[in-house]
């Protein structure tokens, strides 16, 4: 189509992005046009200070954590690739993708969605959730609605639980195994043909059926 | 030569000089005298009707050419990129839980808070409402079509067609009828066929009287001009700057109207004593306030300052909802001036609205401004079919209140402490 093409193109690398985040061309679109919307200054990329004027964002007790999550440590900007590369990581689990020993891992894939979740908590980036980290996860998640002994021995069973080679951290893998028989739910992007709208609807995903595609 | 050119000079001249006349002849018969005597026509009905076909076959032929192309008509934004179902939070936590147990915390519960702001970062409710409306067809209005692109002969002659009617025709005519009257009712009349707006009032036996105050939610400056031309009003507005200052000033040699400086605004008691006096004088007119403050985009009704409200007489609410299929009224104050907009407005094809008056309301013993403002926002919503939303429409302006992030905390600890006192307990 004539003007969503030329948008597009104005795109730079339009063609690699859409192979590395499996998204179309008409999701693109709709993406980049969300970008300009937040970048009110029209600078071509956004800082912390756009995402936070998103007011329901604002509302969202980990608010400010998903937005470190789209800056890069040391950098202050996020250009429209890596703002696609990001929220690429909620697109559902391609489950027809065929398994090539060489190609890399898709950025949806449940393993990669996991390694989102586990930086929500790991702020210092080790590698590991320390029982610092979670106490403030949940601090921020519950507010000053419990006291700080409740939130401490919340923090004590959760280590507990989770923390399987007893180093009082949870690492990747025991966060992955915790998370394990969870079904949490993504937001899918879909389009509708023969409906007149173009609508992304949320939709359940089974974490169960997952675990027999992915390594 | 000169001699050739000479004859065929003075024919275009002579052409020019009757089409001009009849034009002028038509405007006189057509739009003035009924407007002086308020008498309608029925030529805009059909317009608007015919008009109506007109877009629908647009859409489809432009939908036809997508499909042969075997693409997806791209519509941006309709009805939001991300369609959330309406669960709660406590819902969603224990459909997550569901495979265990006890419903505790989990490590999981992150992703509930992580998906929630991601989706308000791909789409929010409340930016979504403060740009223009899209439309699901095309209304041959380049700025409300992403897809416009040469599908068809046929259908670029008909926008091609459009652009002329609609700048040489509509909008000079518009002008100049929207800047020659004087007269108060008939200055809107005239006002109201020169937009060629359609509008239809229902309910007018609950028409605001003297000594009252009309509330109504508000989408753009014509509100003012649909109101007014059913009925006259004292309006209450903040002072604009340049063209609009001016139609401001020249309304108050009028009739009795109150502006206030924005800073005055600031200064409530000032602002409730000076209602208050106008409201009491039973010959003075009622006092016409939006009480949202700002232009909203027509798809919701957002939070009523309660400051009109406290003032403590009748209230008439009035809902005033736009179709947008013929020109999208709403002015974003943020991205575009006052001429930018009017520019806009008269050279849409039509506006059409519907005004629904509603029965008068007061504020009843034991409750407060802020839940007798909630009630009237609630009424006019309803009236309007337009969602009624808790969101501060300051908020296009100001910044979100912490209130709101802790409303999410209180739930979400209900979910985890509820439970854990459960588990205590057995």
């Amino acid at each position: 189509m004539g003007s969503t093409n030329s948008t597009l193109l104005k795109i730079p690398n339009v063609e690699v992005l859409m192979q590395e985040t499996g998204f179309s061309p008409a999701h693109i679109i709709r993406l980049h046009d969300r970008f300009k919307a937040l970048d009110k200054e029209g600078r071509g990329h956004l800082c912390p200070h756009d995402f936070g004027a998103i007011k329901e964002l604002a509302m969202n007790p980990i608010g400010d954590r998903i937005i470190g999550a789209f800056f890069s440590p040391g950098k202050e900007t996020v250009d429209f690739h890596t703002f696609v590369k990001i929220l690429a990581h909620f697109r559902p689990v391609d489950k027809d993708r065929p398994k090539e020993p060489n190609s890399p891992e898709p950025i949806n894939s449940r393993s990669n969605k996991l390694k989102f979740a586990f930086q929500l908590y790991d702020q210092d980036k080790d590698g590991k959730i320390s029982r610092d980290e979670l106490l403030q996860v949940l601090r921020a998640m519950l507010g000053m609605q419990v006291t700080d002994e409740q939130l401490e021995s919340i923090a004590d069973r959760t280590i507990q639980e989770a923390d399987l080679d007893r180093d009082d951290t949870i690492s990747f893998e025991e966060f992955r195994k915790a998370c394990k028989h969870k079904r949490f739910t993504m937001f899918r992007f879909c389009i509708r043909p023969g409906e007149r709208k173009l609508m992304l609807t949320l939709c359940h995903w089974s974490s169960e059926l997952q675990d027999q595609h992915e390594l | 030569m000169e001699s050739y050119l000479f004859p065929f000079d003075s024919l275009i001249c002579m052409l020019l000089g009757i089409s001009f006349t009849v034009w002028f002849t038509l405007l006189l018969v057509f739009i003035i005298v009924p407007a002086i005597f308020g008498v309608s026509f029925g030529i805009r009905r059909v317009y608007m009707k015919s008009l109506i076909k007109l877009f629908e076959w647009a859409t489809l032929r432009m939908e036809r050419g997508a499909k042969e192309k075997n693409q997806h008509l791209y519509k941006p934004y309709s009805n939001g990129i991300i369609a959330k179902e309406p669960v709660s939070l406590e819902q969603e936590i224990q459909e997550m839980r569901r495979g265990s147990a006890e419903p505790e915390f989990d490590m999981s519960d992150i992703f509930y808070f992580c998906r929630r702001g991601v989706e308000s970062i791909v789409d929010d409710e409340v930016t979504k409402r403060f740009t223009a409306e899209e439309l699901e067809s095309w209304n041959l209005l380049t700025r409300s079509n992403y897809n416009f692109h040469h599908i068809s002969t046929r259908l670029t002659a008909l926008w091609g067609m459009g652009v002329l009617i609609r700048y040489g025709f509509l909008l000079p005519l518009r002008m100049k009828n929207y800047l020659s009257d004087k007269v108060h009712l008939m200055c809107y009349r005239i006002c109201v066929r020169a937009l060629t707006a359609i509008i239809t009032y229902h309910d007018s036996e609950n028409k605001p009287k003297n000594g009252g105050i009309c509330v109504a939610n508000h989408t753009s400056p014509i509100d003012v001009i649909i109101l007014a031309s059913d009925g006259c009003y004292a309006m209450v507005g903040q002072v604009h700057g340049g063209l609009m200052g001016v139609i401001q000033r020249a309304m108050v040699k009028a009739c009795p109207h109150i502006w206030f400086e924005r800073s005055e605004v600031k200064d409530r008691h000032l602002v409730a004593k000076r209602l208050s006096d106008h409201v009491a004088d039973e010959s003075k007119l009622p006092i016409l306030i939006f009480p949202e403050g700002t232009c909203i985009n027509n798809t919701s009704v957002m939070m009523f300052k309660k400051g009109s409200f406290e003032i403590g007489c009748t209230v008439y609410p009035v809902a005033i909802k736009y179709d947008p299929r013929f020109g999208d009224a709403f002015w974003n104050s943020s991205k575009f001036g006052m001429v930018n907009y009017l520019l806009h407005m008269m050279s849409s094809w039509a506006i059409v609205c519907s005004v629904w008056y509603l029965p008068p309301m007061s504020r009843m013993e034991g409750e407060d401004a802020v839940q007798f403002a909630n009630r009237v926002k609630a009424a006019i919503a309803r009236k309007g079919g337009l969602a009624d939303l808790l969101w501060d429409g300051g908020l296009k302006r100001g910044k979100v209140k912490e209130v709101f992030k802790e409303e999410q905390q209180k739930l979400y600890s209900k979910v985890l402490v509820g439970s854990s006192e459960d588990r205590s307990r057995s």
